[in-house]
């Protein structure tokens, strides 16, 4: 706000205003800035050794392999499934779409524990509904990556869906109308017209998807074990170390973890900004 | 490229959008679309195009039933009355958009590009985002995307609706111009009669989903099939069963056994032409359209008494009597007209 602005108010304006950003910014500060300043200044208090030193131990580096390939699995998967729903759900209006638009929310309102746990139930090899057919085929879901891909793909699913779905209302249909007059076929159309228009509401459900992949924990607590070196993502590597009063460890891998979310929303930012140039 | 439709019907739940509609557009034609809304002007102009598809009747294009056909491959160009601009492309990438579709190598699309732009008159806006034009800019962009790929027809649904008033004079006139150059067979949907009849050969007029008549402008206002149409093409005042045009009501001073006797409400002067608002004695309001030069000759004030008496007027009782009532009565023969009507009215 202007300097000019501000002059045309009166008093109580500038008092209501200055109060309202001391509340906001005091409100971050406290809740979200200082936690993530003190992991910094815990990580580093002993020098860059011990944090660098439990982060690349064999145990640490798998952990932050095994979260990144969750991203790499779990986040295209959404991505080209969140797009679709969404299609369905703006441009293909039937009766069932009310059901799907409440059956997507299910993972923001469930406790990640319950849906780990629900998983555990689907597939365990003792007497779950899937996991005796899948383990005589040789595919061993818990314990291992597969469930923990499952896993990471329900906590996440509904993000690219419900970010797509406003801007898809937004745009309507006519500059897809308008290609199809051009002699755009459907492919065509989707390609050049309306993904280009929906993109940002795609990538900010992207970046979303992202971050909740890498930083799911009680779900794929339940499905994976949590085997050290095995199948321990990052968030459980932590969990762990500070367990077991490792805090170098717990701290550096925290501050790592951290980092790739900031790296995701600054990527974000850095194309939007591009973009808008 | 000549275009008929047989037969169309659409409706969208209880709405019956398209009764029974059937037309005829000559090739080369300018055919405007003209009805109010909701009179299945629009869903007719998008059905030629297939952006509608029809529940049943055809659509021929250059006497092919090109019904089943995807829109894509009708080869129509259309114009949308918010431009449908493709708002993350440039202009340049806008117009040759089509061309791109159809694989045309770079050289080429440059070329028609650029041609078409010096044509609507963007030429120098080619980089240019549709966010950074005015309205009537990108109506004009619009227009050179739909001709860049040289449509058999070019369909435009209301495409000067979302203007303001001097744009849109101007867009016509340059419509009609284009389309004199052109002579692609055009259609457009438009709810102002002026502007139909400004721009197009041949008006369509439809109300609740039919036709109500076909023709030219002049037929369309001389000989009016039905009461609709003739209010919808011009002002009319009506006077028990008759209809009489503000221009055809004469207003005098010294009542005789063919005027009503009103008394005057209220005087406009729009310009050159002024309108006198009167009540008759049966409550009815009526006005008339007179020029300055009869008002300062009468020299009418608010207030007072006149007589109207209509030069011609129009009854639409029974369906084949519409113009029997001196509606083509020619200027030098006034007075049969008048006979008749006064008798009537």
């Amino acid at each position: 706000m202007s300097s000019a602005s501000g002059r045309s108010h009166v008093g109580s304006g500038i008092v209501s205003r200055w109060s309202l950003r001391i509340l906001g910014l005091g409100f971050l500060a406290l809740l979200l800035v200082a936690p993530l300043v003190i992991i910094f200044f815990e990580t580093f208090k002993d020098g860059i050794s011990p944090p660098l030193d439990a982060i690349t131990s064999p145990n640490g580096l798998h952990a932050l392999k095994l979260s990144l390939l969750m991203v790499v699995i779990a986040v295209p998967l959404n991505t080209v499934f969140g797009i679709a729903c969404a299609l369905l759900l703006v441009r293909h209006k039937w009766k069932a779409n009310a059901l799907i638009d409440s059956v997507i929310n299910l993972p923001f309102a469930l406790s990640p524990v319950v849906i780990g746990l629900a998983l555990y139930l689907l597939y365990s090899t003792n007497g779950g509904w899937f996991g005796p057919t899948l383990a005589e085929a040789g595919l061993e879901v818990l314990f291992s990556v597969p469930g923990m891909v499952l896993a990471s793909i329900f906590v996440s699913l509904p993000f690219v869906v419900r970010e797509t779905v406003p801007v898809l209302q937004e745009i309507g249909t006519e500059q897809e109308q308008a290609a199809s007059t051009l002699g755009a076929n459907g492919w065509q159309t989707f390609w050049r017209i309306t993904l280009p228009s929906i993109r940002w509401g795609v990538a900010y459900g992207v970046v979303l998807t992202t971050a909740r992949v890498l930083g799911e924990f009680g779900a794929v607590t339940i499905v994976s074990g949590s085997i050290s070196g095995k199948t321990e993502t990052l968030p459980l590597f932590v969990s762990k170390e500070f367990e077991r009063f490792s805090e170098p460890g717990a701290y550096g891998a925290s501050l790592v973890l951290a980092l790739l979310a900031l790296t995701t929303l600054l990527a974000m930012n850095l194309l939007k900004r591009k973009e808008d140039a | 490229m000549g275009i008929s439709v047989e037969g169309a019907n659409k409706s969208f739940g209880d709405f019956q959008a398209l009764d029974d509609v059937s037309i005829e557009v000559p090739d080369g034609s300018l055919t405007a679309l003209l009805g109010p809304s909701g009179s299945g002007k629009s869903t007719l102009l998008r059905a030629i195009a297939g952006l509608e598809t029809l529940d049943g009747g055809r659509v021929l294009i250059d006497g092919e039933d090109v019904s089943k056909k995807p829109t894509q491959k009708r080869e129509v160009g259309f114009v949308f009355q918010h431009y449908a601009a493709f708002k993350h492309m440039t202009v340049y990438e806008n117009v040759g958009f089509g061309l791109k579709i159809r694989k045309w190598d770079k050289a080429k699309i440059s070329d028609r590009v650029h041609e078409l732009l010096r044509l609507v008159q963007l030429d120098g806006l080619a980089g240019r985002y549709p966010s950074q034009l005015s309205g009537g800019q990108r109506q004009r962009m619009a227009l050179a995307r739909a001709l860049a790929v040289e449509p058999q027809v070019l369909l435009l649904d209301e495409p000067f609706g979302a203007l303001d008033a001097k744009v849109r004079k101007d867009l016509r006139t340059w419509l009609r111009h284009l389309h004199d150059e052109m002579h692609v067979t055009t259609i457009f949907v438009t709810h102002d009669q002026e502007e139909a009849m400004d721009v197009a050969g041949q008006l369509v007029v439809m109300n609740e989903g039919r036709v109500e008549q076909s023709g030219t402008a002049d037929d369309l206002y001389e000989h009016p099939a039905n009461e609709f149409v003739m209010s919808f093409v011009g002002e009319v005042n009506r006077l028990g069963d008759h209809f009489v045009r503000p221009h055809d009501m004469e207003v005098v001073l010294d009542p005789d056994d063919r005027t009503q006797e009103g008394l005057v409400q209220r005087i406009v002067t729009l310009g050159f032409e002024v309108r006198v608002e009167l009540v008759l004695s049966d409550g009815t309001e009526v006005w008339a359209q007179l020029t300055r030069a009869e008002l300062q000759r009468l020299e009418l004030r608010e207030g007072q008494i006149a007589y109207l008496r209509p030069i011609q007027a129009k009854s639409f009782n029974g369906s084949s009597s519409s113009d029997s009532q001196g509606a083509s009565t020619p200027p030098g023969s006034q007075d049969d007209g008048e006979a008749e009507v006064s008798a009537a009215v």
